[in-house]
C-alpha cells in the first residue's frame, strides 16, 4: 500500500499509526464507476438511498480510475473487455482493491461452459480481494463484501514483514 | 396492401429466373432468390410503387450445417407515414431468403439500398462469416478485430486462449461437445 508500507520496525507508535491509517482507509473506499452487466444495476441500487453505500464511506463513485481505491467488477467480463479492465486497474493508484461481484466475474457463471467470449473468472487477469457470489448478488451481499474488504484493510500495517 | 401471395407472384413475373422457391403461404411468407439477382430484386422491392418495401427490419443468417450453405433472411416491411397523429401504417411485410455457400460465400451488400443493412451485414459477417461485396465498412461488429473464426457457426471450435488469457478451464472443457 504505497510509499509508507513495510518501512518501519514494529512498535507501539507504529501500531497506533496503523490503527489510524487503517481506520481512515477503511472508511473512505472510493469505488470506480464501472459496470459491465446486470450486476451493475444491483451496484447502483447499493449506492442509492435504500441501501446507501455511503454509510460505509464507499458511496463516492469516482468517474476516473485515478481517483478510485476499489474496482467493483460488476458483470460479465468478455475477452474484448479484458484488456480494458487491465488498463483501468493499472491506472488506479495504490492502495487498490478489486471485488469480483457475481457468478460471471468469479468463474464465468452461466457462460463457463458454452460461452466462447467470456473470461472464466476475472482473477485470471487482475488480483481479486473479495469474491461476492450471486446472480446477481443483492445489495446486501455487496455491502457484506465491502465489510469483509474493510476487515482486510484493518489488518494492514506499515511495519516491515518478518 | 398486397398479400404475400401477390408479392410472390409479382416477383416471379418480374424475375422468372431468379426466384427459386416460393414460401409465401406460411406464417413467415418469403421467397428464395439467387444471390446473383438479389441486388436487382432488392432495388425493385424498395422502388416499385406497388411494393415500396422501404424498411429492412432485420437480416438473419442461418447456418444450415451439415448442408454446406448459409441462408440469409431479409425481413422487409412497407411503412407509410400516417395522415394525422398515430402509428405508421403497415402496408405489407415480406421476407426474402438468399442462400450462399458456407465456405467463401459472397453476396452483394444492400447497405446502399437500406442503411439498416450496414450493421446487420457486419454482424452476419462477424458471427457466421458471410462476406458482403461492396460493403461500405466490412469489419467485425461484436468480436474483437483479431478474433479467430466465426462463433455462431455450428462447427465452431472454442478458443483455447485469447491474448494470453486461458479460455478453457477444467470445468469449461469437461462438458459434452456442443458442436454436433
Amino acid at each position: 500500500m504505497g510509499w509508507i508500507q513495510n518501512r518501519f520496525e514494529e512498535n507501539f507508535i507504529i501500531t497506533s499509526v496503523d490503527w489510524a491509517l487503517n481506520w481512515a482507509r477503511q472508511g473512505s473506499i472510493w469505488p470506480m464507476t464501472f459496470g459491465l452487466a446486470c450486476c451493475a444495476i444491483e451496484m447502483m441500487a447499493a449506492g442509492a438511498s435504500r441501501f446507501d453505500l455511503d454509510r460505509f464511506g464507499a458511496g463516492a463513485f469516482r468517474a476516473t480510475p485515478r481517483q478510485a481505491d476499489l474496482m467493483i467488477v460488476a458483470g460479465t467480463v468478455t475477452f474484448k473487455m479484458a484488456s480494458r479492465i487491465v488498463r483501468l486497474y493499472n491506472q488506479m493508484p495504490e492502495p487498490k482493491y478489486v471485488m469480483a461481484m457475481g457468478a460471471c466475474t468469479i468463474g464465468g457463471g452461466p457462460y463457463c461452459k458454452y460461452g466462447y467470449h467470456v473470461v472464466k473468472g476475472v482473477d485470471l487477469i487482475v488480483p481479486v480481494d473479495v469474491y461476492i457470489p450471486g446472480c446477481p448478488p443483492r445489495p446486501e451481499s455487496l455491502i457484506e463484501g465491502l465489510m469483509r474488504l474493510q476487515d482486510k484493510i484493518r489488518q494492514e500495517t506499515i511495519a516491515k514483514r518478518v | 396492401m398486397p398479400t404475400p401471395k401477390e408479392i410472390a407472384e409479382l416477383l416471379k413475373n418480374q424475375f422468372p429466373d431468379a426466384v427459386i422457391a416460393d414460401m409465401s403461404d406460411g406464417l413467415h411468407p418469403s421467397v428464395t432468390v439467387t444471390a446473383q439477382a438479389w441486388p436487382q430484386i432488392a432495388r425493385f422491392l424498395r422502388d416499385d410503387p406497388r411494393l415500396a418495401m422501404n424498411m429492412l427490419r432485420l437480416i438473419s443468417a442461418v447456418d444450415l450445417h451439415p448442408e454446406p450453405q448459409i441462408e440469409l433472411v431479409y425481413d422487409l416491411i412497407s411503412l407509410r407515414p400516417p395522415a394525422g397523429p398515430g402509428l405508421w401504417e403497415n402496408c405489407g411485410s415480406f421476407a426474402v431468403r438468399v442462400r450462399v455457400p458456407r465456405d467463401g460465400g459472397r453476396v452483394r451488400s444492400v447497405a446502399d439500398i437500406w442503411p439498416t443493412a450496414n450493421w446487420h451485414e457486419r454482424e452476419a459477417y462477424d458471427l457466421l462469416g458471410v462476406e458482403f461485396d461492396q460493403h461500405p465498412d466490412p469489419r467485425r461488429i461484436l468480436c474483437p478485430d483479431d478474433w479467430a473464426g466465426h462463433p455462431l457457426r455450428k462447427d465452431y471450435e472454442f478458443p483455447k486462449e485469447y491474448q494470453g488469457i486461458p479460455a478453457a478451464t477444467a470445468e469449461a472443457s469437461s462438458g459434452d461437445k456442443v458442436t454436433k
